[in-house]
Protein backbone atom coordinates (compact mmCIF):
# COMPACT_ATOMS: atom_id res chain seq x y z
CA UNK A 1 0.00 0.00 0.00
CA UNK A 2 1.15 3.27 -0.88
CA UNK A 3 1.75 6.13 1.51
CA UNK A 4 -0.77 7.94 -0.17
CA UNK A 5 -3.65 5.97 -0.09
CA UNK A 6 -2.97 5.33 3.48
CA UNK A 7 -4.15 8.61 4.56
CA UNK A 8 -6.77 8.57 2.21
CA UNK A 9 -9.91 9.93 3.39
CA UNK A 10 -13.33 7.92 2.81
CA UNK A 11 -16.90 8.40 2.69
CA UNK A 12 -19.00 5.54 2.89
CA UNK A 13 -22.33 5.99 1.64
CA UNK A 14 -25.77 4.25 3.43
CA UNK A 15 -26.96 2.21 0.11
CA UNK A 16 -30.60 1.64 0.81
CA UNK A 17 -32.31 -1.62 -0.04
CA UNK A 18 -36.42 -1.40 -0.36
CA UNK A 19 -38.12 -4.20 -1.50
CA UNK A 20 -36.65 -5.39 -5.00
CA UNK A 21 -34.57 -1.85 -5.26
CA UNK A 22 -32.16 0.04 -4.11
CA UNK A 23 -34.08 3.31 -3.36
CA UNK A 24 -32.80 5.95 -5.62
CA UNK A 25 -32.16 8.43 -2.55
CA UNK A 26 -28.39 6.21 -2.27
CA UNK A 27 -27.78 7.17 -6.06
CA UNK A 28 -28.36 11.07 -5.16
CA UNK A 29 -26.26 10.33 -1.95
CA UNK A 30 -23.82 8.63 -4.20
CA UNK A 31 -23.82 12.09 -5.78
CA UNK A 32 -23.19 14.26 -3.30
CA UNK A 33 -20.61 11.93 -1.92
CA UNK A 34 -18.54 12.12 -5.21
CA UNK A 35 -18.53 15.59 -5.27
CA UNK A 36 -17.39 16.15 -2.02
CA UNK A 37 -14.66 13.13 -2.10
CA UNK A 38 -13.33 15.00 -5.28
CA UNK A 39 -12.99 18.02 -2.61
CA UNK A 40 -10.87 15.94 -0.19
CA UNK A 41 -9.09 13.75 -2.34
CA UNK A 42 -11.00 10.91 -0.64
CA UNK A 43 -12.91 7.75 -1.71
CA UNK A 44 -16.33 6.93 -1.66
CA UNK A 45 -17.51 3.56 -0.76
CA UNK A 46 -21.36 1.88 -0.41
CA UNK A 47 -22.48 -0.59 2.53
CA UNK A 48 -25.37 -2.56 0.97
CA UNK A 49 -27.30 -4.50 3.32
CA UNK A 50 -29.88 -6.83 2.07
CA UNK A 51 -31.09 -10.21 1.30
CA UNK A 52 -30.52 -11.77 -2.24
CA UNK A 53 -28.91 -8.91 -3.42
CA UNK A 54 -27.49 -9.09 -7.25
CA UNK A 55 -23.86 -8.08 -8.50
CA UNK A 56 -25.80 -5.97 -10.69
CA UNK A 57 -27.18 -4.14 -8.00
CA UNK A 58 -23.71 -3.51 -6.79
CA UNK A 59 -22.39 -2.67 -10.21
CA UNK A 60 -25.30 -0.10 -10.25
CA UNK A 61 -24.13 1.87 -7.60
CA UNK A 62 -20.15 1.74 -9.10
CA UNK A 63 -21.84 2.88 -11.91
CA UNK A 64 -23.14 6.25 -10.36
CA UNK A 65 -20.19 6.98 -8.55
CA UNK A 66 -18.89 4.21 -5.66
CA UNK A 67 -15.72 3.02 -5.71
CA UNK A 68 -15.73 0.13 -3.47
CA UNK A 69 -19.21 -1.48 -2.19
CA UNK A 70 -19.08 -3.58 0.85
CA UNK A 71 -21.79 -6.26 0.01
CA UNK A 72 -23.91 -7.85 2.60
CA UNK A 73 -25.92 -10.73 1.63
CA UNK A 74 -27.72 -12.17 4.73
CA UNK A 75 -31.49 -13.46 5.49
CA UNK A 76 -30.87 -11.81 8.06
CA UNK A 77 -31.98 -8.59 6.40
CA UNK A 78 -35.34 -9.61 4.95
CA UNK A 79 -37.16 -8.17 7.24
CA UNK A 80 -35.87 -4.28 7.85
CA UNK A 81 -34.53 -4.90 11.31
CA UNK A 82 -32.69 -1.71 12.76
CA UNK A 83 -30.70 -3.76 15.09
CA UNK A 84 -29.41 -6.04 12.65
CA UNK A 85 -28.08 -2.97 10.51
CA UNK A 86 -27.15 -1.16 13.18
CA UNK A 87 -24.38 -4.10 14.67
CA UNK A 88 -23.43 -4.59 10.80
CA UNK A 89 -23.36 -1.01 10.04
CA UNK A 90 -20.99 -0.81 13.42
CA UNK A 91 -18.67 -3.05 12.51
CA UNK A 92 -18.45 -1.96 9.34
CA UNK A 93 -17.37 1.70 10.71
CA UNK A 94 -14.70 0.45 13.25
CA UNK A 95 -13.34 -1.63 10.88
CA UNK A 96 -13.00 1.16 7.77
CA UNK A 97 -12.69 4.56 10.38
CA UNK A 98 -14.50 6.65 7.31
CA UNK A 99 -14.54 10.22 7.83
CA UNK A 100 -18.20 10.87 6.35
CA UNK A 101 -21.10 8.68 6.76
CA UNK A 102 -24.22 9.18 4.80
CA UNK A 103 -27.72 7.89 5.49
CA UNK A 104 -30.50 8.81 3.53
CA UNK A 105 -33.42 10.79 5.62
CA UNK A 106 -36.20 7.67 4.47
CA UNK A 107 -38.32 6.17 7.47
CA UNK A 108 -35.76 3.57 7.52
CA UNK A 109 -32.87 5.66 7.38
CA UNK A 110 -33.92 7.98 10.03
CA UNK A 111 -34.24 5.61 12.64
CA UNK A 112 -31.64 3.61 11.91
CA UNK A 113 -29.44 6.59 11.59
CA UNK A 114 -29.57 7.81 15.25
CA UNK A 115 -28.60 4.05 16.21
CA UNK A 116 -25.45 3.75 14.84
CA UNK A 117 -24.24 7.13 15.77
CA UNK A 118 -25.23 6.78 19.57
CA UNK A 119 -23.93 3.60 19.01
CA UNK A 120 -20.56 5.12 17.63
CA UNK A 121 -20.72 8.19 20.24
CA UNK A 122 -20.37 10.53 17.62
CA UNK A 123 -22.93 13.14 16.19
CA UNK A 124 -25.36 12.92 14.08
CA UNK A 125 -27.12 15.65 11.82
CA UNK A 126 -30.70 15.39 10.63
CA UNK A 127 -32.39 15.59 7.26
CA UNK A 128 -29.81 17.80 5.54
CA UNK A 129 -30.62 19.64 2.45
CA UNK A 130 -27.05 20.65 1.41
CA UNK A 131 -23.04 19.55 2.35
CA UNK A 132 -20.51 21.87 1.50
CA UNK A 133 -16.60 21.35 2.65
CA UNK A 134 -15.34 24.39 3.98
CA UNK A 135 -11.45 25.90 3.92
CA UNK A 136 -10.69 23.59 6.95
CA UNK A 137 -11.64 20.90 4.85
CA UNK A 138 -14.65 20.36 7.62
CA UNK A 139 -18.16 19.05 6.09
CA UNK A 140 -21.06 21.89 6.65
CA UNK A 141 -24.23 19.83 7.00
CA UNK A 142 -26.61 22.44 6.41
CA UNK A 143 -30.45 21.41 7.76
CA UNK A 144 -33.83 23.72 8.50
CA UNK A 145 -34.92 24.06 11.51
CA UNK A 146 -37.89 25.51 13.12
CA UNK A 147 -40.43 23.76 11.29
CA UNK A 148 -38.46 24.93 8.27
CA UNK A 149 -37.78 28.15 8.92
CA UNK A 150 -34.32 28.42 9.66
CA UNK A 151 -31.47 27.07 8.08
CA UNK A 152 -28.56 25.80 10.42
CA UNK A 153 -24.80 25.16 9.62
CA UNK A 154 -23.66 22.06 11.50
CA UNK A 155 -20.26 20.92 12.47
CA UNK A 156 -19.45 18.33 14.05
CA UNK A 157 -16.24 17.47 15.93
CA UNK A 158 -16.26 13.74 16.41
CA UNK A 159 -15.33 11.04 13.51
CA UNK A 160 -17.65 9.99 11.42
CA UNK A 161 -19.22 12.92 10.64
CA UNK A 162 -22.54 11.46 10.12
CA UNK A 163 -25.66 12.84 8.52
CA UNK A 164 -28.94 12.14 7.43
CA UNK A 165 -29.80 13.79 3.67
CA UNK A 166 -33.56 15.03 2.56
CA UNK A 167 -34.46 12.95 -0.47
CA UNK A 168 -34.76 14.96 -3.60
CA UNK A 169 -32.98 17.34 -2.93
CA UNK A 170 -28.79 16.27 -4.24
CA UNK A 171 -28.43 15.93 -7.67
CA UNK A 172 -27.38 12.03 -9.05
CA UNK A 173 -24.50 11.88 -11.01
CA UNK A 174 -24.98 10.82 -15.19
CA UNK A 175 -24.82 6.67 -14.93
CA UNK A 176 -21.19 5.82 -16.44
CA UNK A 177 -21.00 2.48 -17.43
CA UNK A 178 -16.74 2.55 -17.74
CA UNK A 179 -16.62 3.56 -13.83
CA UNK A 180 -14.23 0.84 -12.48
CA UNK A 181 -14.84 -0.34 -8.95
CA UNK A 182 -14.24 -3.12 -6.39
CA UNK A 183 -17.15 -5.20 -4.65
CA UNK A 184 -15.92 -6.35 -1.01
CA UNK A 185 -18.43 -9.63 -0.14
CA UNK A 186 -18.86 -9.28 3.53
CA UNK A 187 -19.76 -11.23 6.58
CA UNK A 188 -22.85 -10.66 8.15
CA UNK A 189 -22.58 -11.01 11.84
CA UNK A 190 -26.32 -11.67 13.89
CA UNK A 191 -26.50 -9.89 16.82
CA UNK A 192 -28.08 -11.25 19.47
CA UNK A 193 -29.87 -8.03 20.74
CA UNK A 194 -33.09 -8.22 21.55
CA UNK A 195 -35.50 -6.33 18.91
CA UNK A 196 -39.02 -5.94 17.49
CA UNK A 197 -40.22 -8.15 14.86
CA UNK A 198 -42.28 -8.23 11.92
CA UNK A 199 -46.07 -9.58 12.04
CA UNK A 200 -46.68 -8.40 8.56
CA UNK A 201 -46.96 -5.91 5.84
CA UNK A 202 -49.76 -3.97 6.71
CA UNK A 203 -50.19 -1.79 3.83
CA UNK A 204 -48.09 -0.32 0.70
CA UNK A 205 -49.61 2.47 -1.16
CA UNK A 206 -50.19 2.61 -4.98
CA UNK A 207 -47.99 6.26 -5.23
CA UNK A 208 -45.60 7.94 -3.71
CA UNK A 209 -46.82 11.39 -3.14
CA UNK A 210 -43.04 12.64 -2.84
CA UNK A 211 -42.32 11.69 -6.11
CA UNK A 212 -45.37 13.15 -7.99
CA UNK A 213 -44.67 15.75 -10.26
CA UNK A 214 -47.63 18.05 -9.98
CA UNK A 215 -49.85 17.57 -6.69
CA UNK A 216 -53.78 19.03 -6.83
CA UNK A 217 -54.12 19.37 -2.80
CA UNK A 218 -57.49 19.74 -0.55
CA UNK A 219 -57.45 20.63 2.66
CA UNK A 220 -60.73 22.01 4.79
CA UNK A 221 -62.23 24.17 2.46
CA UNK A 222 -63.21 21.14 0.29
CA UNK A 223 -66.07 21.24 2.91
CA UNK A 224 -67.05 17.18 2.47
CA UNK A 225 -64.87 14.71 1.09
CA UNK A 226 -66.94 14.69 -2.46
CA UNK A 227 -64.42 17.47 -3.31
CA UNK A 228 -61.78 15.21 -3.85
CA UNK A 229 -63.52 13.75 -6.48
CA UNK A 230 -63.28 17.31 -8.40
CA UNK A 231 -59.52 17.45 -7.86
CA UNK A 232 -58.84 14.11 -8.83
CA UNK A 233 -60.33 15.30 -12.31
CA UNK A 234 -58.47 18.03 -11.91
CA UNK A 235 -54.92 16.48 -11.26
CA UNK A 236 -55.76 13.37 -13.79
CA UNK A 237 -56.22 15.91 -15.98
CA UNK A 238 -52.72 17.53 -15.57
CA UNK A 239 -50.87 13.57 -15.41
CA UNK A 240 -50.20 14.49 -11.22
CA UNK A 241 -51.84 13.11 -8.10
CA UNK A 242 -54.10 14.03 -4.89
CA UNK A 243 -52.70 15.63 -1.88
CA UNK A 244 -54.51 16.72 1.33
CA UNK A 245 -53.32 19.30 4.23
CA UNK A 246 -53.82 17.40 7.86
CA UNK A 247 -57.81 17.96 8.38
CA UNK A 248 -59.19 15.96 5.55
CA UNK A 249 -56.66 13.53 6.28
CA UNK A 250 -58.02 13.33 10.26
CA UNK A 251 -61.63 13.34 9.02
CA UNK A 252 -61.45 10.52 7.07
CA UNK A 253 -62.20 12.28 3.94
CA UNK A 254 -58.86 10.21 2.16
CA UNK A 255 -56.13 7.82 3.16
CA UNK A 256 -52.89 9.37 4.74
CA UNK A 257 -50.98 8.80 1.73
CA UNK A 258 -52.17 11.82 0.53
CA UNK A 259 -51.12 14.02 3.49
CA UNK A 260 -48.63 16.57 2.60
CA UNK A 261 -46.94 18.55 5.58
CA UNK A 262 -44.16 18.59 7.74
CA UNK A 263 -45.32 15.30 9.76
CA UNK A 264 -46.20 13.63 6.59
CA UNK A 265 -44.53 14.20 3.71
CA UNK A 266 -42.56 16.68 2.42
CA UNK A 267 -42.89 17.23 -1.50
CA UNK A 268 -41.64 19.76 -3.82
CA UNK A 269 -43.17 19.31 -7.34
CA UNK A 270 -43.17 21.14 -10.27
CA UNK A 271 -46.60 22.76 -9.51
CA UNK A 272 -48.52 22.62 -6.28
CA UNK A 273 -52.27 23.39 -6.18
CA UNK A 274 -53.74 24.28 -2.92
CA UNK A 275 -57.40 24.09 -3.07
CA UNK A 276 -59.67 24.91 0.31
CA UNK A 277 -56.19 25.10 2.29
CA UNK A 278 -54.98 27.59 4.91
CA UNK A 279 -51.70 27.08 5.21
CA UNK A 280 -50.46 25.71 8.75
CA UNK A 281 -46.62 26.65 9.83
CA UNK A 282 -46.47 22.62 9.24
CA UNK A 283 -48.32 22.37 5.95
CA UNK A 284 -45.91 25.40 4.59
CA UNK A 285 -43.09 23.54 5.93
CA UNK A 286 -44.31 20.13 3.66
CA UNK A 287 -44.45 22.13 0.26
CA UNK A 288 -43.15 25.54 0.16
CA UNK A 289 -40.23 24.37 -1.83
CA UNK A 290 -43.03 23.52 -4.68
CA UNK A 291 -41.76 25.30 -8.13
CA UNK A 292 -45.03 26.97 -8.51
CA UNK A 293 -47.81 27.38 -6.02
CA UNK A 294 -51.49 28.07 -6.87
CA UNK A 295 -53.47 28.83 -4.07
CA UNK A 296 -57.04 28.98 -4.44
CA UNK A 297 -58.96 29.89 -0.91
CA UNK A 298 -62.01 32.18 -0.51
CA UNK A 299 -59.84 33.81 2.47
CA UNK A 300 -57.43 36.76 1.15
CA UNK A 301 -55.76 36.50 4.48
CA UNK A 302 -54.89 33.00 4.56
CA UNK A 303 -51.48 32.33 5.23
CA UNK A 304 -51.14 30.05 2.12
CA UNK A 305 -51.31 33.11 -0.22
CA UNK A 306 -47.22 34.19 1.39
CA UNK A 307 -46.12 31.01 -0.27
CA UNK A 308 -48.25 31.63 -3.75
CA UNK A 309 -47.13 32.61 -7.01
CA UNK A 310 -50.64 32.92 -7.96
CA UNK A 311 -54.28 33.32 -5.70
CA UNK A 312 -57.43 32.89 -6.91
CA UNK A 313 -59.68 34.23 -3.89
CA UNK A 314 -62.77 32.27 -4.47
CA UNK A 315 -64.35 29.31 -3.82
CA UNK A 316 -63.13 26.13 -5.16
CA UNK A 317 -65.85 25.17 -6.70
CA UNK A 318 -65.69 27.15 -8.94
CA UNK A 319 -62.50 27.60 -9.79
CA UNK A 320 -61.28 24.15 -9.99
CA UNK A 321 -64.37 23.61 -12.87
CA UNK A 322 -63.46 26.23 -14.87
CA UNK A 323 -60.11 25.56 -14.69
CA UNK A 324 -60.71 21.58 -15.86
CA UNK A 325 -63.04 23.25 -18.61
CA UNK A 326 -60.52 25.78 -19.70
CA UNK A 327 -57.82 23.53 -19.75
CA UNK A 328 -60.17 21.29 -21.65
CA UNK A 329 -60.84 24.19 -24.38
CA UNK A 330 -57.24 25.13 -24.53
CA UNK A 331 -56.76 21.46 -25.38
CA UNK A 332 -59.27 21.31 -28.25
CA UNK A 333 -57.70 24.79 -29.91
CA UNK A 334 -54.33 23.54 -29.97
CA UNK A 335 -55.00 20.92 -31.74
CA UNK B 1 -48.91 -5.17 38.41
CA UNK B 2 -48.88 -2.48 35.77
CA UNK B 3 -46.48 -0.65 33.80
CA UNK B 4 -44.19 2.06 34.36
CA UNK B 5 -44.53 4.50 31.40
CA UNK B 6 -42.23 7.23 30.51
CA UNK B 7 -43.11 10.22 28.27
CA UNK B 8 -40.36 12.09 26.70
CA UNK B 9 -41.27 16.02 26.60
CA UNK B 10 -39.69 18.95 24.85
CA UNK B 11 -41.06 22.62 26.00
CA UNK B 12 -40.72 24.47 22.26
CA UNK B 13 -41.90 28.25 21.32
CA UNK B 14 -45.07 28.14 19.47
CA UNK B 15 -44.09 27.89 15.64
CA UNK B 16 -47.15 29.27 14.49
CA UNK B 17 -46.40 32.43 16.01
CA UNK B 18 -42.47 32.72 16.68
CA UNK B 19 -41.15 35.45 14.72
CA UNK B 20 -37.92 35.56 12.82
CA UNK B 21 -35.15 38.13 12.40
CA UNK B 22 -34.10 37.87 8.52
CA UNK B 23 -31.63 40.34 8.79
CA UNK B 24 -29.69 39.52 12.18
CA UNK B 25 -30.06 35.47 11.59
CA UNK B 26 -32.35 35.60 15.22
CA UNK B 27 -35.00 33.49 16.23
CA UNK B 28 -36.95 35.24 18.63
CA UNK B 29 -38.09 33.35 21.03
CA UNK B 30 -39.72 35.97 23.23
CA UNK B 31 -42.19 36.55 20.42
CA UNK B 32 -43.90 33.02 21.17
CA UNK B 33 -45.46 31.85 24.29
CA UNK B 34 -43.94 28.00 25.26
CA UNK B 35 -45.49 25.15 24.66
CA UNK B 36 -45.77 21.02 24.88
CA UNK B 37 -44.18 20.23 21.36
CA UNK B 38 -47.04 19.26 19.38
CA UNK B 39 -45.66 15.51 18.88
CA UNK B 40 -45.17 14.97 22.50
CA UNK B 41 -48.91 15.96 23.24
CA UNK B 42 -49.80 12.46 20.68
CA UNK B 43 -46.93 10.01 23.03
CA UNK B 44 -48.50 11.50 26.44
CA UNK B 45 -51.73 10.90 25.20
CA UNK B 46 -50.37 7.34 24.27
CA UNK B 47 -49.19 6.42 27.23
CA UNK B 48 -51.90 7.65 29.42
CA UNK B 49 -54.68 4.95 26.98
CA UNK B 50 -51.78 2.25 27.73
CA UNK B 51 -52.05 3.07 31.32
CA UNK B 52 -55.91 3.25 31.24
CA UNK B 53 -55.53 -0.55 29.43
CA UNK B 54 -52.96 -1.94 31.26
CA UNK B 55 -52.88 0.06 34.34
CA UNK B 56 -49.47 1.12 35.80
CA UNK B 57 -48.09 4.88 35.96
CA UNK B 58 -47.42 7.76 33.88
CA UNK B 59 -43.63 9.62 34.17
CA UNK B 60 -43.50 12.47 32.10
CA UNK B 61 -39.44 13.13 31.72
CA UNK B 62 -37.85 16.99 30.28
CA UNK B 63 -34.96 18.30 29.74
CA UNK B 64 -35.01 22.13 29.85
CA UNK B 65 -34.56 25.83 31.55
CA UNK B 66 -36.75 26.15 34.77
CA UNK B 67 -39.63 27.87 33.16
CA UNK B 68 -40.35 24.21 31.20
CA UNK B 69 -41.73 23.30 34.36
CA UNK B 70 -44.88 24.70 33.00
CA UNK B 71 -44.67 22.46 30.57
CA UNK B 72 -44.71 19.66 32.06
CA UNK B 73 -47.75 20.59 34.53
CA UNK B 74 -49.23 20.81 31.76
CA UNK B 75 -48.69 16.97 30.67
CA UNK B 76 -49.40 16.09 34.63
CA UNK B 77 -53.20 17.99 33.43
CA UNK B 78 -52.97 15.62 30.40
CA UNK B 79 -52.57 12.48 32.99
CA UNK B 80 -49.24 11.86 33.63
CA UNK B 81 -48.84 10.67 37.89
CA UNK B 82 -45.40 12.03 37.98
CA UNK B 83 -43.40 14.91 36.20
CA UNK B 84 -39.17 15.30 36.00
CA UNK B 85 -37.79 18.41 35.07
CA UNK B 86 -33.91 17.79 34.56
CA UNK B 87 -32.77 21.41 34.59
CA UNK B 88 -28.89 22.78 34.97
CA UNK B 89 -26.78 25.13 33.27
CA UNK B 90 -24.12 22.41 32.47
CA UNK B 91 -27.30 20.51 30.46
CA UNK B 92 -27.68 23.80 28.01
CA UNK B 93 -26.48 23.99 24.51
CA UNK B 94 -26.73 20.25 24.23
CA UNK B 95 -26.91 18.46 20.70
CA UNK B 96 -29.26 15.05 20.19
CA UNK B 97 -26.87 13.15 21.45
CA UNK B 98 -26.34 15.03 24.54
CA UNK B 99 -30.13 15.38 24.88
CA UNK B 100 -29.99 11.84 24.57
CA UNK B 101 -27.36 10.95 27.40
CA UNK B 102 -28.35 12.88 29.48
CA UNK B 103 -32.05 12.11 29.47
CA UNK B 104 -30.85 8.04 29.25
CA UNK B 105 -28.99 8.99 32.51
CA UNK B 106 -32.26 9.80 34.06
CA UNK B 107 -34.29 7.12 32.79
CA UNK B 108 -31.52 4.59 34.39
CA UNK B 109 -31.97 6.53 37.54
CA UNK B 110 -35.86 6.27 37.53
CA UNK B 111 -35.06 2.35 36.57
CA UNK B 112 -37.80 -0.26 36.36
CA UNK B 113 -39.76 1.12 33.31
CA UNK B 114 -41.54 -0.95 30.66
CA UNK B 115 -42.36 1.77 28.00
CA UNK B 116 -41.20 5.28 26.58
CA UNK B 117 -43.00 7.04 24.64
CA UNK B 118 -41.68 10.61 22.29
CA UNK B 119 -43.21 12.21 19.48
CA UNK B 120 -42.08 12.04 15.83
CA UNK B 121 -39.75 15.04 16.10
CA UNK B 122 -40.08 18.34 18.07
CA UNK B 123 -41.20 21.45 16.19
CA UNK B 124 -37.96 23.71 16.84
CA UNK B 125 -34.97 21.12 16.44
CA UNK B 126 -37.15 19.06 13.72
CA UNK B 127 -34.43 15.98 13.86
CA UNK B 128 -36.41 12.99 15.24
CA UNK B 129 -33.29 11.24 16.69
CA UNK B 130 -33.48 11.56 19.98
CA UNK B 131 -35.68 8.58 20.59
CA UNK B 132 -33.72 6.05 18.72
CA UNK B 133 -30.53 7.93 20.25
CA UNK B 134 -32.20 7.19 24.11
CA UNK B 135 -33.41 3.36 23.05
CA UNK B 136 -29.75 2.67 22.06
CA UNK B 137 -28.19 4.11 25.22
CA UNK B 138 -30.63 2.30 27.28
CA UNK B 139 -29.91 -0.83 25.22
CA UNK B 140 -33.46 -1.10 24.12
CA UNK B 141 -35.28 -2.03 21.16
CA UNK B 142 -37.60 1.44 19.35
CA UNK B 143 -40.17 1.43 16.70
CA UNK B 144 -40.55 4.56 15.30
CA UNK B 145 -43.49 6.33 13.17
CA UNK B 146 -45.71 4.45 14.96
CA UNK B 147 -49.78 5.60 14.19
CA UNK B 148 -51.43 2.98 15.71
CA UNK B 149 -51.13 0.68 19.14
CA UNK B 150 -53.04 -2.49 18.17
CA UNK B 151 -52.34 -4.34 21.66
CA UNK B 152 -49.98 -3.90 24.80
CA UNK B 153 -49.92 -6.33 27.88
CA UNK B 154 -47.48 -6.69 30.49
CA UNK B 155 -44.54 -7.83 28.55
CA UNK B 156 -45.43 -7.23 24.74
CA UNK B 157 -46.71 -4.37 22.85
CA UNK B 158 -48.07 -4.65 19.30
CA UNK B 159 -48.14 -1.71 16.56
CA UNK B 160 -48.25 -0.43 13.38
CA UNK B 161 -45.18 1.56 11.99
CA UNK B 162 -44.84 3.88 8.90
CA UNK B 163 -42.17 3.06 6.20
CA UNK B 164 -42.44 5.70 3.84
CA UNK B 165 -45.34 4.15 1.52
CA UNK B 166 -45.44 0.94 3.67
CA UNK B 167 -46.75 0.26 6.69
CA UNK B 168 -46.24 -2.73 9.25
CA UNK B 169 -47.48 -4.11 11.99
CA UNK B 170 -44.24 -5.22 14.15
CA UNK B 171 -44.58 -6.56 17.96
CA UNK B 172 -41.59 -5.69 20.62
CA UNK B 173 -41.35 -7.38 24.23
CA UNK B 174 -40.91 -4.84 27.02
CA UNK B 175 -39.12 -2.44 28.09
CA UNK B 176 -39.07 -0.55 24.62
CA UNK B 177 -39.67 2.81 23.01
CA UNK B 178 -42.07 4.04 20.85
CA UNK B 179 -42.16 7.39 18.94
CA UNK B 180 -45.78 7.95 17.93
CA UNK B 181 -47.09 10.21 14.79
CA UNK B 182 -49.83 12.44 14.86
CA UNK B 183 -51.52 9.76 13.90
CA UNK B 184 -51.91 7.35 16.44
CA UNK B 185 -54.69 9.08 18.27
CA UNK B 186 -56.52 12.22 19.03
CA UNK B 187 -55.08 14.22 22.32
CA UNK B 188 -57.88 15.13 24.99
CA UNK B 189 -57.68 18.66 26.26
CA UNK B 190 -57.32 19.04 29.85
CA UNK B 191 -60.29 19.77 31.92
CA UNK B 192 -60.26 22.56 34.52
CA UNK B 193 -60.64 20.42 37.28
CA UNK B 194 -57.59 18.74 35.68
CA UNK B 195 -55.48 22.16 35.25
CA UNK B 196 -56.37 22.90 39.02
CA UNK B 197 -55.16 19.24 40.26
CA UNK B 198 -52.07 20.11 37.98
CA UNK B 199 -51.05 23.37 38.97
CA UNK B 200 -50.85 21.92 42.96
CA UNK B 201 -48.95 19.25 42.21
CA UNK B 202 -44.98 18.99 42.04
CA UNK B 203 -42.67 18.79 39.68
CA UNK B 204 -39.15 17.13 40.81
CA UNK B 205 -36.32 18.94 39.56
CA UNK B 206 -32.83 17.17 39.37
CA UNK B 207 -30.18 19.06 38.77
CA UNK B 208 -26.35 17.94 37.57
CA UNK B 209 -25.77 16.94 40.78
CA UNK B 210 -28.95 14.65 41.76
CA UNK B 211 -27.37 12.41 38.71
CA UNK B 212 -24.19 12.19 39.90
CA UNK B 213 -24.35 8.12 40.47
CA UNK B 214 -25.40 7.49 36.92
CA UNK B 215 -23.59 10.74 34.63
CA UNK B 216 -20.51 11.70 33.47
CA UNK B 217 -20.56 14.97 32.64
CA UNK B 218 -18.17 15.36 30.20
CA UNK B 219 -21.46 14.21 27.96
CA UNK B 220 -23.81 16.49 28.31
CA UNK B 221 -24.68 20.18 27.31
CA UNK B 222 -22.71 22.19 24.49
CA UNK B 223 -19.44 20.99 25.63
CA UNK B 224 -20.22 17.55 25.45
CA UNK B 225 -22.14 17.31 22.59
CA UNK B 226 -20.44 16.21 19.22
CA UNK B 227 -22.20 18.64 16.98
CA UNK B 228 -22.46 22.13 17.41
CA UNK B 229 -24.23 25.09 15.20
CA UNK B 230 -21.70 27.15 13.23
CA UNK B 231 -24.30 29.91 11.65
CA UNK B 232 -27.91 30.54 11.58
CA UNK B 233 -29.23 31.21 8.18
CA UNK B 234 -32.91 32.47 7.94
CA UNK B 235 -33.51 31.97 4.66
CA UNK B 236 -35.68 34.74 3.01
CA UNK B 237 -39.27 32.75 1.25
CA UNK B 238 -38.20 31.86 -2.04
CA UNK B 239 -39.65 35.28 -4.62
CA UNK B 240 -42.86 34.49 -5.46
CA UNK B 241 -44.86 35.81 -8.32
CA UNK B 242 -47.75 36.85 -5.46
CA UNK B 243 -50.14 37.81 -8.23
CA UNK B 244 -53.79 37.91 -6.93
CA UNK B 245 -57.32 37.35 -8.27
CA UNK B 246 -60.62 38.12 -7.04
CA UNK B 247 -62.00 36.89 -10.71
CA UNK B 248 -62.65 33.73 -11.20
CA UNK B 249 -62.61 33.65 -15.38
CA UNK B 250 -59.37 36.12 -15.25
CA UNK B 251 -57.35 34.25 -12.30
CA UNK B 252 -57.74 31.05 -13.81
CA UNK B 253 -57.21 32.25 -17.19
CA UNK B 254 -54.19 34.13 -15.73
CA UNK B 255 -53.04 30.20 -14.15
CA UNK B 256 -53.23 28.80 -17.03
CA UNK B 257 -51.47 31.21 -19.39
CA UNK B 258 -48.31 30.43 -16.97
CA UNK B 259 -48.57 27.09 -17.09
CA UNK B 260 -48.72 27.14 -20.82
CA UNK B 261 -45.51 29.36 -20.51
CA UNK B 262 -43.78 26.42 -18.39
CA UNK B 263 -45.35 23.73 -20.56
CA UNK B 264 -47.32 22.12 -17.51
CA UNK B 265 -50.10 21.92 -19.29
Amino acid sequence: MTADSEIKKKVIIFAEKRDERIHPISFELLGKGREIADKLNAEVSCALLGYRLSREQALELIYYGADRVFLYDDPVFKELNVIQYKHNIVRLVKRERPDIFLFGATHFGRSLAPRVAAALETGLTADCIDLQVDENGDLIQIRPAFTGNILAHIKTKTKPVMSTVRYKVMQMKDKDLTRKGQIIEEVTEVSNERSPKTIRKERQAEFNIAEAKIIVSGGRGLGAPEGFKLLKELADLLGGVVGASRTPVDEGWIGKEHQVGFSGNTVKPKLYIACGISGSPQHLAGMKDSETIIAINTDPSAPIHRVADYSIISDIYQVVPEMIKEIKARRVNRI
Amino acid sequence: MGLKVIVLVKQVPDIAKVKFDVEKGRIDRSSAEAEINPFDLNALEAAVQVKEKAGGTVTAISMGPPQAATSLKDAMARGADEAILLEDKVFAGADTWATSYTLSCAIKKIGGFDLIFCGEKTVDGDTGQVGAEVAEQLGIPHIYYVSKICDVSQNRIEVVSEVDDSSYLLESDLPTLISVTKDVNKPRLPTLRDKLRAMKSEIKIWHANNLSDVINLANVGYLGSPTAVHKVVIPKEKERQGKIFKDVYEGVNAVLDALEYKKLI
